[in-house]
């Protein structure tokens, strides 16, 4: 996707709930407000585990 | 974005607190977090043994590390699961976090000791993976915490994990179930002292305090949970939670503030029925508990010494021979 683009936008756009990810840019967490801009590598991390124990 | 705190540049935001932290200040609010959890149900104190009950998950090593970074003497117990590649490689991220910490890890691997794994012993005993996975784990988290004398167990269940397991009680009505959700389970009956300290903590909290803390765990889910109900409760709450910051923390613990007192006659009903297993004397209201069944099912044995001295139920100590331990560190 091109940027420039913030975090908030990008979530939206790929439908992804806030609750259910992380967004990880060089190894640190980027915020909502955080702006990505074009050739950034972000990694979209799910946090959901666990099965019914 | 601010820190709430210091006001320097926030890497993460917590709708459900109106607040913003940057790296140094969100491990601080977890460690306050879990400090203020164990206090407030007094789950342990300092001097107590802990085990804590470890998967190479987020949750489970954040446990360990916040419950040694608050001081606590805590081992760690993980099982060989025997879930293909999956097992694997989060076998090597526990063993590195312990290594390299300097903290003592108990290994007990299914197929060594009895003779079966998940996926076995799930088409075996035609349980759910999940099922089956559940209650060996209880078994040996049990087995393995009485055997070493530790004060109590520690597992990393979170807010999430908590919540999304009321849901599905409610939705069912599991009453004696309901009559359990409390984060802390005193010993009795055979069983040792359970608690949970991260339920103030979210699921999306404790992946984020070991990606800022450095934590490496598995980030990959179990090959078998898939299409399992309790995801599918995380969802809908999650859906919720995204509409209305703080309905997940709401749900439960406005449940154990409010209504959890009112299941707790049946939970005493279930265990008046309890008395000791026939082959492994673990507690259970069945002649042979499900655990020798699940076993006998896919093959495997019970290892000798897994029978009570006593035979009585509420003895603290109901395992006489130590099951073989493989640690690293000490």
């Amino acid at each position: 996707m091109a940027g420039p683009m913030s975090v908030a936008k990008l979530m939206n756009r790929l439908e992804l709930n806030r609750e259910s990810v992380l967004l990880i840019r060089n190894d640190t967490l980027v915020p909502g407000d955080a702006m990505l801009e074009d050739g950034d590598v972000v990694e979209v991390r799910p946090v959901i585990s666990g099965g019914a124990s | 974005m601010k820190c709430t705190v210091c006001r320097g540049p926030a890497v993460i935001d917590l709708r459900r607190h109106n607040s913003n932290f940057c790296a140094e200040h969100f491990t601080k609010f977890c460690t306050d977090q879990v400090q203020r959890t164990i206090d407030e149900f007094d789950m342990f104190r300092p001097g107590d043994r802990l085990l804590v009950a470890v998967s190479g998950g987020k949750d489970s090593l954040a446990m360990w590390d916040l419950a040694a970074r608050l001081g606590y003497e805590a081992d760690g117990l993980y099982i060989g699961l025997g879930i293909g590649e999956y097992s694997d490689t989060s076998a090597d991220h526990v063993r590195r976090f312990a290594e390299g910490r300097g903290l003592r890890l108990v290994e007990v691997d299914l197929a060594t000791e009895y003779g079966y794994d998940i996926p076995t012993g799930s088409r075996a005993a035609r349980r759910a993976p999940c099922s089956a996975c559940g209650l060996s784990k209880r078994h040996v988290f049990d087995r393995v915490a009485l055997e070493g004398g530790y004060d109590a167990l520690v597992t990393g269940h979170n807010l999430d994990d908590e919540a999304a397991v009321l849901f599905g009680n409610v939705l069912h009505w599991q009453v004696e179930y309901l009559g359990r959700q409390s984060p802390v389970l005193d010993a009795r009956d055979g069983f040792p002292k359970k608690v949970k300290p991260l339920v103030r903590l979210s699921e999306r909290e404790t992946a984020a305090y070991c990606v800022i803390t450095g934590i490496d765990y598995i980030v990959d889910e179990c090959p078998m949970s898939k299409g399992n109900s309790h995801l599918g409760y995380k969802d809908v709450l999650n859906q919720m939670e995204q509409q209305s910051p703080g309905a997940k923390a709401s749900f439960y613990f406005g449940f154990l503030r409010s209504a959890s007192e009112r299941f707790e006659a049946e939970v005493d009903e279930a265990r008046s029925d309890l008395a000791p297993c026939e082959r492994c004397g673990a507690p259970t209201t069945a002649g042979v508990c499900s655990f020798c069944r699940l076993v006998d099912r896919a093959g495997g044995t019970i290892p000798p010494g897994g029978s009570t001295t006593s035979g009585d139920p509420a003895s603290p100590v109901a395992i006489t021979q130590p099951v073989e331990l493989r640690t690293s560190a000490s």
